[in-house]
């Protein structure tokens, strides 16, 4: 979408409004050139800088989500699509399902042959549906595990992109056991023997994000979330109110920096400036580089140390008193 | 005292006013319970030494760990392991109350430091490893705790080659501890992966109700999964599920028969013949509990007898 206008957010509106008043004043400008007016511009331009730059960096949780939801946010074909135009994209669980939610593929990253699996939101009202949102039946659980299981098989560095409000509360989804197919994702993956990196690129939503989660290196994006409950689950149970959604937003601290500082993300991926949409190109350029240095610096370790790094990582997690 | 006397000092208490005052609706309470699902009056001792299991109805209540300890693991073998674990707040967590002192409650409400006990027992002479969670403690959820001590009790029986069995009983991941809870799932995930490779058994046993995180981690892995008749166990909840699909659920919907019939469970089975059949069950994978190199030695003996 870099050639659509982005839609502002509400955090946004100062921006938007000043940019609004630039317009107008280059308008008055190209009507009568010459005059003080162009001091006046250049002021603005300068205060609009000055402005974004302390509006990114000074972003609340809820401003966070608010960027991470996007609707112009780029979703993980825009990330395959970039990288390699002509990667192979497989289908199926073998077990009776294809989950548009769940994409997966054989991707060349920078010389680098992976698998690459990902959450898929939609764009239009149609691929929303078609996608259900991002959220996986638990057939796109298990799709993504074949292709655990193919890597495995073929030696193939894992790469994933989490982008899913999470688990869809669905009828099939219960009768399908969704637990059952992320808890087994959760084994399976904590036991490969080949490099596994997760990247959160917008939401990373309780277990369904979890699910293609466990990897050597958690990588986030600067406007990207991972929480253990939606904010919106979380103001309805313990604030009983939807109103208190940036309460519970700040109170579980699920923003990027957040999470490097609890120690569950290993780095934060700068965005372009206003977040991912504004530059797709860049946005996947800067990804992929992050991506590709974790991926040699894995490559290094023998297979076994691989898994043992892998669950020793995750053996870690946890804030208790032991007296 | 004989009986003669004993009436009359009732009678002289009577007359100088004391009789027994009716009973507070606290003790009231406490003596007796009605059945959720009969509303049969039930006399609270009789409940008790019935296993928690409605003698009229059949309906299974919500065992607390220690109880349930009782019912299962013979008299006076129990070992409980970890108990000196207890939660911190990683967060700073505040939403109308703050997380420490909601802990404190929690503990004064149930009497147990976290929603989890672990240990080693016997069960009909056969040590096993074992997690009971108490939904009684913060909703039996899963926070670092929990998922801490089911870790060390799955490395333990995996050390010292006992079977593992825990009964879950849960709302979910802690929410108060954010993306902590969270990571509990892939951590006690993975501690079950070394566990089963080890060629180790684990028997599942889901309680009413079990929900969330914990249904999406250790609950499903068992290498066999019973369910408590009645018990409620799923990932998402039956009013979140209505909500969005806006579409009412079938009456048994998430029950432990309804998950029996959608082949998500082994057994169904009665609390009266838990104890018996886990008994069985690790009896028959006896063989696979020896240290590896005896069953290596054994070789193509293995299947003889
Ligand atoms: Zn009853």
């Amino acid at each position: 979408m870099a050639d659509k206008k982005p839609v502002p957010l509400e955090f946004e509106q100062p921006l938007a409004l000043l940019a609004q008043q630039i317009e107008a004043l280059e308008l008055q400008i190209g009507e009568n050139p010459g005059g003080d007016l162009e001091n006046d511009l250049e002021r603005l331009n300068k205060q609009y800088d000055q402005l974004k730059r302390s509006l990114y960096s000074n972003l609340r949780g809820i401003d966070h989500l608010a960027l991470a939801r996007h609707p112009q946010r780029p979703y993980t074909r825009d990330y395959f699509d970039r990288w390699d135009s002509s990667w192979t994209e497989m289908h199926g669980d073998r077990k009776g399902a294809d989950d548009p939610a769940m994409v997966c593929g054989l991707l060349h990253l920078d010389g680098i042959n992976i698998v690459a699996v990902g959450t898929q939101k939609g764009r239009s009202l149609r691929d929303k549906q078609h996608c259900n949102f991002g959220m996986p039946q638990p057939e796109g659980y298990r799709k993504a595990l074949r292709m655990f299981h193919h890597a495995e098989k073929f030696r193939l560095p894992v790469v994933c992109l989490i982008d899913t409000p999470g688990a869809y509360p669905g009828l099939h989804a219960e009768e399908h056991n969704q637990a059952e197919a992320i808890a087994v994702n959760l084994l399976e993956l904590s036991g490969l023997t080949v490099p596994v990196v997760a990247v959160v690129t917008g939401e990373g939503g309780s277990g369904g994000a979890l699910a293609i989660g466990v990897a050597n290196r958690i990588l986030m994006l600067e406007h990207s979330v991972y929480s253990v409950i939606s904010p919106e689950g979380c103001a309805s149970i313990l604030w009983r109110s939807a109103d208190k959604v940036a309460e519970a937003c700040q109170a579980m601290k699920m923003t990027a920096k957040e999470i490097l500082a609890l120690g569950v993300a290993d780095e934060v991926i700068p965005e372009p400036l206003g977040g991912a949409h504004q530059n797709y190109e860049l946005a996947a350029t800067s990804l992929k580089s992050g991506l590709v240095r974790h991926l040699k610096e894995l490559a290094t370790l023998a297979p076994e140390d691989l898994r043992k790094n892998r669950q020793s990582k995750f053996r870690n997690f946890g804030a208790f008193v032991e007296a | 005292m004989d009986l003669k006397e004993w009436f009359a000092n009732r009678k002289k208490k009577t007359e100088q006013g004391e009789v027994k005052q009716p009973l507070t609706t606290e003790e009231y309470c406490a003596l007796w319970t009605q059945c959720f699902q009969c509303r049969e009056l039930l006399y609270t001792r009789d409940l008790r030494s019935n296993l928690d299991v409605c003698p009229k109805c059949q309906y299974h209540f919500r065992v607390g760990a220690e109880q349930r300890i009782e019912q299962l693991v013979d008299a006076g073998s129990f070992v409980e392991t970890e108990a000196k674990l207890s939660s911190a707040d990683p967060l700073g967590f505040v939403d109308s109350e703050p997380y420490p002192k909601r802990l404190l409650e929690a503990e004064r409400r149930s009497g147990l430091k976290e929603a989890i006990i672990t240990g080693v027992g016997n069960i009909e002479d056969q040590k096993a490893a074992l997690g009971i969670m108490d939904f009684g403690h913060f909703g039996g959820s899963m926070g670092s705790v929990v998922g801490e001590k089911v870790t060390r009790l799955v490395e333990k029986a995996e050390k010292e080659r006992l079977p593992l069995i825990l009964i879950s009983s849960s709302g979910g991941a802690r929410m108060q501890e954010g993306i902590l809870s969270l990571m509990q799932l892939a951590k006690t995930s993975s501690a079950l992966k070394s566990f089963s490779d080890a060629g180790l058994l684990y028997i599942s046993i889901l309680s009413e109700p079990t929900y969330g995180g914990v249904t999406a981690s250790f609950a499903m892995l068992g290498d066999m999964i019973i369910a408590e008749p009645g018990a409620r166990v799923g990932f998402a909840g039956r009013r979140v599920i209505e909500q969005t699909i806006r579409q009412k659920l079938p009456a048994d919907f998430q029950t432990a028969e309804y998950l029996m019939s959608h082949g998500q469970v082994d057994m169904v089975i009665e609390r009266h013949k838990l104890k018996e059949a886990l008994a069985g069950l690790i009896k028959f994978h006896g063989q696979a509990l020896k240290p590896s190199s005896v069953i290596q030695q054994k070789g193509a003996a293995l299947y003889s007898r």
